[in-house]
Order: C-alpha cells, then structure tokens, then sequence
C-alpha cells in the first residue's frame, strides 16, 4: 500500500475523524449507540454505503452538471441504502427491527453526502472509494466506544453478555439509567473529543478571546 | 383553531425536533458559533420546512397514500412504499432551488452558509419532519402548521445553543475541550432540560 492510499485511509481515524472533527453523522451516533450490536451494524451499513457511494459518485463527477448534481448524489446514495436496508432484512432480520427508521436514515447522514461533496466530486473513483472506507472506519470507531460506555454502564452487559452484575439479580452494580437516554451520547462523545484533543494537541480549537491570567504559554504548542 | 395553535407548540417545545428527537445534529453543532450565522441558517431550515412538509403532504395524499388514486378511477392501489423515494426527491429539488436563488440574490449569506447549503438536504431534521408528517397522516392544513412549529422549533433551538457559545467564549475552558467538545456537553444539557416539556399534554 503507498503511502498516499494509507493516509487517505487511516487520517480519517483519528487526524481528521468525521464526528469528532468534521461534526457530520452525529444524529446516528446518539440515537443507535444504547447498544453494541446495533452499534456493529449501523457502522457496516454506513461504512459499505459511504465506500460505495463516493466511488459511484466520483465516476460519474464529469458527467454531472453542477445543477443537478445533489439530486443526482440523492438518488445513488438512496439506491444504496434501499439495497443495505434489503440485505440486512435478508440475513440479520432481528438487528434491522431494532435499526428500523435508522437504517432509512442512512440517506440522511451527512457523512455520505459530506463525503461525495467535498472528496468524491474532485477525485479519481479508487482513491474515493478508500477515502469512503477510511470515514466510516472514523465513525465506526466513535460509534463503538460510545456504545461500550452506554451499554456497560447503562445496563451492565457487552452485547447481551454480563460484565458489571446488576444489583436487582443479585450483584453490586446499580444501572446508570441515565446511560440509555440520547442525552448520555453527547456527554460521551463530548469527553471522547477531549481525550483526542488531548492526544492530539493539533485538534485543539483555539479561543478567539484568551484570558489574560493563562494566556501565556498555554495551547499546546511545545 | 384550537387545534393548531396546540399542534404548533407541540411542534416547537414538546416535540422540538433537534432536543427531542436529537435531528439535524450535524449542522445544529457545526453553524452554532455565531448568533448571526445560526439565526440565517435557522430561518433557511424553516423556509425549507415550511415548502417541503406541505408539498411532501400534496404528493402523499394525492398519488401514494392507500386509494389515494380513487380520483383517477384507480382502486386499490398502495404506492406509500415510495414514499421516502418521494420526499427526499422533493426536498433535493427545493434545496436546490433555494441554493441557486441564494446565491444570485443574496449572495453574502450563501458564502456564510457553504457546504451547509446542500447538507440541509441531508438534515434529518428535514427528511424527519415529512415522515413524521406521513406517520401522523396530517391533513394539508395541519401538515402546513406542523412545518412552520417544526422550522421553528429547530431554529429556536440553534439560536439559543448559539447564544450559550457566544457567551461561552469569555469562559476558562480547558484547552482540548475548547469549541466542539464543550458544545457537545451543553448541548447534553440543554436536551436534558428540554426533556422536561416531554408528557405535556395540550
């Protein structure tokens, strides 16, 4: 693998994630992260319709007059969905129940979109189709640790197995019930985005205004 | 007219699309910077809401609902499967409309806008409202209401998030949870006290 295809692939990991970054596909993540299968599903359906999508896109990018070209985005990304959403019907029917409206949603997840509009539509179909993977890998990672925090501490088990054990079945862990309700989500993701900027002081958004007492040295440029 | 004054709050507090339901997140933390920006992107949402809720209420009505097609003599036909076919046609259409009279007539607040422009077409907070408005099977009047409460509830909710951050500025935050990861909490915190209109029965 050259190094070009490498960092198209794994910058979207943590360097340049779409949640913690780009602030795109944050509707999902809050919504289907109360438990780790969904959580696995949705980042595969997300991950296959975004590759997919750019590389689709960026093939047809000469052919699409700028007018029309959201309808024309609309459309593929929309057909995509409708296949996952068939797939996942056919082999994990009890998963894409509990996905439901989710799945539908996929058409709306501003990573795909993102994606097409500001990579696919000025790069070759190959090189897209890794940039896709690389994103969904990005959300899939946020998407899974958020689900470990929500599901091992709002109901004490890791994809339907005990790990903490609960009070009411004889153990010592009291359930955070706040940890099933979306509001936990953006909490989770909020302390996620302050461990990578901590890691990565680079990430950091600078104050327009510092305060005078800190103001000198502080930012993380040593 | 009882009835839609209590759909319309309904619309705006208890169902607020963006706290409640947690919809049109992307852009609601990404344009929230500035009071100014958000109030203009609130108001696209709105004008955007407005058109498609209504429109998408038209089609559904007339051509895909179950016997919609009796006034064609056509019986026993059921075309609502296209439905999220339909409506996200619809809203891609209009986004595109209104991005093309933006950007010939008021070109300072396309530039303001940038790539948020064609994501409204993928706020969920868009496609969300048509399928509320398909799941409630509301009528054209109350669909039309229902766009409005609904525009306007998500925009109230990103000015209001704008003006904590404004605010926020002048705050000692730490360094790596300057800007995003500060807003992603008190925007936990304002769904956590908007969670209190839940069970309001009007």
């Amino acid at each position: 693998m050259d190094k070009e295809t490498k960092k198209v692939l794994f910058e979207p990991l943590v360097d340049n994630n779409p949640i913690t970054l780009q602030v795109l596909g944050v509707c999902s993540a809050l919504a289907v992260t109360s438990q780790m299968s969904t959580s696995l599903i949705m980042a595969l359906a997300l991950t296959s319709v975004t590759a997919c999508s750019s590389a689709a896109i960026s093939a047809v990018r000469k052919h699409t007059p700028g007018s029309i070209r959201i309808i024309v985005q609309m459309i593929i990304i929309a057909s995509l969905v409708i296949v996952v959403d068939q797939v996942l019907k056919a082999f994990a029917f009890e998963i894409s129940k509990k996905l439901s409206v989710f799945v539908g949603l996929i058409i709306t997840n501003c990573i795909v979109m993102g994606r097409a509009e500001a990579y696919a539509m000025k790069n070759p179909p190959l090189k897209s189709f890794i940039d896709g993977v690389g994103n969904g890998l990005g959300y899939s990672l946020i998407l899974v640790l958020v689900a470990f925090f929500r599901e091992t501490l709002g109901s004490g088990k890791l994809l339907g197995f005990e790990v903490l054990p609960l009070v009411q079945d004889g153990g010592w862990y009291v359930p955070n019930g706040m940890m099933l309700l979306p509001p936990s989500a953006f909490f989770i993701i909020g302390l996620i985005i302050w461990v990578f900027r901590t890691w990565k002081p680079k990430q950091v958004e600078h104050n327009e205004f510092k305060i005078m007492s800190i103001a000198h040295g502080e930012g993380g440029h040593h | 007219m009882e009835a839609y004054i209590s759909l319309f709050i309904k619309a705006v507090f208890i169902e607020n699309l963006a706290l409640s339901f947690f919809l049109g997140m992307c852009t609601f933390l990404a344009v929230s910077k500035k009071i100014s920006t958000a109030m203009g992107l609130g108001i696209a949402v709105m004008v955007v809401q407005t058109l498609t809720v209504p429109a998408n209420n038209f089609i559904y009505q007339t051509l895909l609902k179950e016997d919609a097609l009796a006034w064609l003599g056509i019986t026993g036909v059921d075309l609502s499967f296209l439905s999220l076919l339909s409506c996200i046609g619809m809203i891609a259409a209009l986004v595109q409309i209104l991005e093309m009279t933006l950007d010939k007539y008021f070109p300072a607040l396309y530039h303001a806008l940038g790539i948020f422009l064609p994501l409204i077409t993928v706020n969920c907070a868009i496609l969300a409202g048509s399928l509320f408005m398909i799941e409630r099977d509301y009528n054209f009047n109350e669909s039309v209401v229902y766009g409005i409460g609904s525009g306007f509830g998500w925009a109230l909710a990103i000015t209001v998030l704008a003006g904590v951050r404004e605010k926020l500025k002048y705050s000692d935050i730490p360094a790596a949870l300057q800007g995003l990861g500060i807003t992603f909490i008190t925007a936990g915190l304002m769904s956590l006290g908007f969670m209190a209109f839940s069970g309001i029965q009007l």
